[in-house]
């Protein structure tokens, strides 16, 4: 197996486990951590995009993707976490009630 | 004067126009129309440039692809960019008149323009990567519309709107990853030059899942109806007129230059189509709250554009593709107008539970019969935008001997008329009253603007021919 | 004056843009409100007069433009067309004057002659309709703008009555669409033309002809009250008199017999639809309607449901006199458009007045009625011998043409049918007359229902009375229906 070749697997297997954690977790914040999951599975898969074998220089596309993705994901992340925070205060002032 | 590009323009004055209103949060609603106007005025000198041209192609920085990113506009995505442009611009001016409060009028116009940026680069984008971004930045703004009114409802369905939209754009994103093992390429070019290959095959099949989960295509349908319902009326109007017709069109394209491998899985997506027409058109019948009705017509709408894509299969395509421009261009004009007179009668009433609407002695007539001509476009009856999509879509299922699409689009036909009629019987009926009929409250800003919208998808039915031969300028599917 | 192709046009606009100017009004408006109602009315009959004489002098005219690639909206004044714009110019004249002091207290207005007026456009589109495809537009029109009138009281038996009137009807129109839709998949074209447009379908592919037929005939079937499909219209009846009398006499039930005539003679042409074996089993099932629509009629006691079945019986006159085959029988299908137009409007105006004026609702209270408004009920009996039959009335002249094409087409069961059906009619007609002009009132006069009505209800069923005996008296007098038929049919069957 070629590193790549593990590499790359790693990020579907990664991606997957994702997946089911996203669409079958009950808890919000672990479907957050399962979403992330996803993103950082489809890193993976783009930084193999860049292996080259050496002595060949990698292809520095996928990794400024890599990039835009994970600042993206960030965002997202900061979004979700601020909804679920909304969320549970309203939760918690219609428990008080 | 240097005349500067109105594609660069299409897609950055939004941008400009969202950062600026987010600086100046007194003046954002200025703000945002201003930019929404000028977005509209860049919109027009391209359906311009591409009357003359046929397509316009602009290379950001002046890189070519595949290094660099291209913008290109051509019939289709210029019918897109007018439709929501048009549309926005009406919703804005509603939403000037609907949104009182204060911090929703503050946070409405930063969104609503990151969102125009979004979906203008979306049918602008040339290459899978940046239609990636795109899809993201459309999806945290729709996000934030959904919950912008700050109720538990709303927040919540916002949530699950925003888990589902995530996934969608990461699955897609695991389709670029795929595509660029596999190719070394990210732009429309090469996935047409691209050998199909099983790795191919996988990006297709996670890309389109992920489209069809942001699109709502039953049954990846379940976080539709409560974000949609959930909304303020503007956000809505934007939600479901808009929103869902970019991953929509991202399909339309996608599928064109990466054709589906087997017939079977042409007519599986207009099988998920039918499902969401009859499951969706059962829930409207079942819904007990107006929004809701609304919002589950829009899934009803979805799954019909969907049998339109598949309705003479593989081969049918190459023609396929304009009825379901069609319709998603006659839906965007008619639900929005649909939500705004929705949010204007509950506005009005004070509810919006189909059961009392005539219970009410305040009758918002002006924004029922605006809800009544949008659901005449909805249903598809002539001579509106609706009808023409629908007589596109049988009469190319029918020609290429598809009966099944053609008994489904009847049904759901029927099954409309059955659950908008739930709601004419609410607006129409006075012989439950709770006290004297009370005057008309007259005239309002917001009800000019679903009124404008409504009249317009109507009226557009009858400018067909000349919006027909306006999307297929550019060759968007086919050979030169 | 020079010769416009636009007008047509003209006078679909004129109610067309009528209406949203109604709508607009407020309430309180009442004066500006009917002298627009008036006013537009009144240049639609001159307006139709003169388009008329030139389409009586041979000019046809013709205004269309491009929807879809190959597809037209296209409007065509062809005499037949002139048939049915005649009749409803000049009989929405006179309900609107009905109309306007029937409600003149009542709640709505504007949205009642907002919709009123859609509705007389939606007439006259299908009228001028010069393919099916323009047809179908208008047909679905008329549906959309009668609903609110057929639930203009806004309660909870209006509704249930108006959601059974809609899903027959937008069920009918969505049948209409995919006929349509075949006609223009097999055709190429929707295109009305005298001696039809199928040809090369039938000599390809029969069978596909013979649904074609079916589905296109049974779409319409449903506004033509066509048995099994008829059950819509008795429950309409808690709409207004007024729309009662507009959706009896003129719009909806006549759009559908109208379409029939347009399919059979200038889709299919009558030639083929003969030779496809679809006209006798049409006119079986228009037989089947004539005694069903009068027997049950019989054995109702409300004034407006009897009235109602026994438009399911006339209407199908129209369709009989078409499956005949026969030119003859098509002058009395056509000519029976206009006569139970008239005929029929005057019962519905006069039934009306009985319960506005006297509060009488049902056969069994009509006792002496006669004295009390004699007008009306004069009317009402000139109208009611009329359709029995009685010569030399409107419905006599067309049951006369119907049975000589009955001889002609070789059908002897016909006459059987006629007499068997003018029966019927005496059957519940008569007692009501009876009931009316020989029976004594007493108790009712002191009932608070009581109420005189104004001129503006108790002129119009006069003067369609009157019509009724001017159509059938002089009906060979120049541009009576009568002679106008002769004159459509001649093209029809390309004589």
């Amino acid at each position: 197996m070629t590193p790549d070749l593990i590499y790359g697997l790693t990020g579907i297997a990664v991606f997957a486990i994702g997946l089911v954690g996203a669409l079958c977790a009950q808890d919000r914040l672990r479907r957050v951590l399962a979403l992330k999951l996803c993103s950082v599975g489809a890193g993976f898969v783009l930084v193999v995009a860049a292996w080259r074998s050496p002595p060949a220089d990698p292809d520095p596309v996928p990794h400024a993707l890599v990039i835009t993705g994970i600042v993206v994901m960030v965002s997202a992340t900061a979004v979700a976490l601020a909804l679920i925070r909304r969320l549970q205060t309203l939760e918690a002032e219609d428990d008080d009630d | 004067m240097m005349m500067i590009d109105p594609v660069i323009l299409t897609l950055f004055l939004p941008l400009f126009g969202a950062i600026a209103a987010f600086v100046l949060p007194r003046a954002a609603a200025w703000v945002g129309l201003l930019a929404v106007l000028a977005t509209g005025g860049a919109v027009a000198a391209l359906v311009r440039d591409v009357l003359a041209a046929g397509e316009v192609v602009t290379q950001l920085g002046g890189w070519a692809p595949p290094l660099g990113i291209a913008l290109r506009a051509d019939g289709l995505s210029v019918a897109m960019l007018a439709m929501t442009a048009g549309v926005g611009l009406l919703v804005s001016i509603g939403a000037l008149d609907s949104l009182r409060d204060l911090r929703e009028r503050q946070y409405f116009w930063p969104l609503w323009l990151l969102l125009l940026t979004g979906m203008n680069g979306v049918y602008l984008g040339t290459d899978i990567f940046n239609l990636y971004v795109m899809i993201e930045v459309i999806a945290l703004a729709a996000v934030g519309l959904t919950v912008l009114s700050g109720t538990k409802q709303a927040v919540r369905a916002g949530l699950e709107y925003m888990y589902a939209s995530i996934l969608g754009a990461l699955l897609f994103l695991m389709g670029v990853g795929f595509v660029y093992l596999q190719t070394g390429r990210l732009d429309f070019a090469g996935l047409i030059a691209a050998e199909p290959s099983g790795a191919m095959s996988a990006a297709l099949a996670l890309m389109v899942v992920g489209l069809l989960l942001k699109t709502a295509l039953f049954p990846l349908h379940f976080w539709l109806p409560a974000a949609h319902a959930n909304a303020t009326a503007p956000a809505s109007a934007l939600l479901s007129g808009l929103v869902v017709k970019a991953a929509l069109y991202i399909f339309l394209r996608l599928t064109t230059y990466m054709p589906l491998p087997d017939e079977i899985l042409v007519t599986l997506i207009g099988m998920l189509g039918a499902g969401a027409v009859l499951w969706g058109g059962v829930q409207a019948l079942r819904a007990e709250r107006l929004k809701l009705l609304v919002a589950w017509s829009t899934v009803v709408q979805i799954g019909l554009i969907f049998i339109a894509f598949a309705r003479a299969g593989q081969v049918g395509l190459s023609e396929s593709w304009k009825a379901a421009a069609l319709l998603i261009l006659a839906h965007g004009v008619a639900k929005s107008a649909m939500f705004l007179a929705a949010g204007r009668i509950k506005d009005e009433i004070g509810h919006d539970r189909i059961a009392d609407l005539d219970k009410s002695d305040i009758r918002p007539t002006l924004a029922q019969f605006t809800f009544a001509l949008a659901a005449i476009s909805i249903i598809g009856l002539p001579p509106s935008l609706g009808f023409i999509g629908k007589w596109t879509l049988m009469e190319g299922a029918m020609a290429a001997g598809y009966w099944h699409w053609v008994a489904v689009t009847m049904i759901g036909t029927l099954m409309s008329v059955a659950y908008f009629s739930r709601v004419f019987a609410g607006f129409l009926r006075f012989d439950r009253m709770r006290g004297e009929l009370a005057e008309h409250k007259g005239w309002a800003l917001a009800d000019a603007a679903p009124l404008t919208l409504a009249i317009a998808a109507i009226s557009l039915g009858l400018m067909a021919a000349p919006i027909l031969s306006f999307i297929e300028l550019g060759y968007p599917f086919g050979a030169q | 004056m020079t010769e416009t192709p636009f007008l047509p046009l003209f006078i679909l606009l004129t109610s067309l843009l009528a209406s949203p100017v109604l709508f607009a009004l407020p309430e309180t408006a009442a004066r500006l409100r009917t002298g627009i109602n008036l006013g537009v009315a009144a240049v639609k009959v001159a307006l139709v007069a003169w388009l008329g004489w030139k389409v009586g002098q041979g000019v046809i005219y013709d205004v269309s433009f491009t929807m879809l690639p190959g597809l037209d909206f296209k409007l065509q004044a062809d005499p037949l067309a002139m048939l049915f714009i005649s009749l409803s110019a000049i009989l929405w004249l006179i309900t609107t004057v009905y109309s306007v002091g029937y409600l003149e207290r009542g709640p709505h207005r504007a949205r009642f002659f907002g919709f009123f007026s859609l509705c007389v456009a939606a007439t006259v589109g299908i009228a001028m309709a010069g393919n099916l495809f323009t047809f179908l537009i208008f047909y679905e029109l008329l549906t959309l703008a009668t609903y609110p009138l057929v639930i203009h009281r806004g309660s909870a038996e209006a509704l249930r009555a108006g959601r059974i009137y809609l899903i027959y009807t937008l069920a009918g129109g969505l049948v209409l669409l995919l006929g349509t839709l075949g006609l223009w998949v097999l055709a190429g074209t929707t295109d009305f033309a005298p001696g039809g447009i199928l040809d090369d379908v039938v000599a390809e592919n029969r069978l596909a002809a013979q649904m074609l037929f079916v589905v296109l005939v049974g779409a319409l079937g449903v506004k033509a009250a066509l048995v099994p499909f008829h059950a819509w219209l008795p429950i309409a009846m808690v709409a207004p008199a007024p729309v009662s009398a507009l959706l009896h006499a003129v719009a909806v039930v006549k759009a559908g017999a109208f379409g029939i005539m347009r399919v059979v003679y200038e889709v299919f042409g009558i030639e083929t639809a003969q030779a496809l074996g679809m006209t006798a089993p049409l006119a079986a099932m228009a037989a089947i309607t004539i005694l069903y629509g009068s027997l049950c009629a019989i054995t109702q006691d409300d004034i407006k449901k009897r009235l109602a079945y026994s438009t399911v019986s006339q209407v199908s006159y129209i369709t009989l006199g078409v499956a005949l085959a026969s030119p003859i029988a098509a002058v009395g299908a056509m000519a029976h458009l206009i006569h139970q137009g008239l005929m029929k409007i005057t019962m519905f105006m006069a039934a009306g007045n009985l319960a506005e004026g006297l509060g009488v609702k049902k056969v069994s209270q009509m006792d002496g009625v006669g004295r009390d408004m004699p007008g009306t009920m004069l009317a009402f009996s000139a109208a009611a011998l009329a359709m029995i039959g009685l010569p030399p009335l409107a419905g006599f002249v067309s049951k006369w043409y119907l049975a000589q094409g009955g001889l002609d087409a070789g059908y002897g069961w016909v006459i059987a049918l006629l007499l068997g059906s003018s029966l019927l009619n005496a059957i519940y007609f008569l007692p009501m007359l009876h009931r009316a002009w020989f029976r004594d009132g007493g108790a009712r006069d002191q009932t608070p229902a009581r109420r005189r009505i104004g001129w503006m209800l108790a002129a119009p069923p006069i003067a369609t009375a009157l019509m009724v005996l001017a159509v059938g008296g002089f009906a060979n007098a120049p541009f009576s229906p009568l002679e106008w038929t002769r004159f459509v049919v001649a093209i029809e069957y390309q004589e």
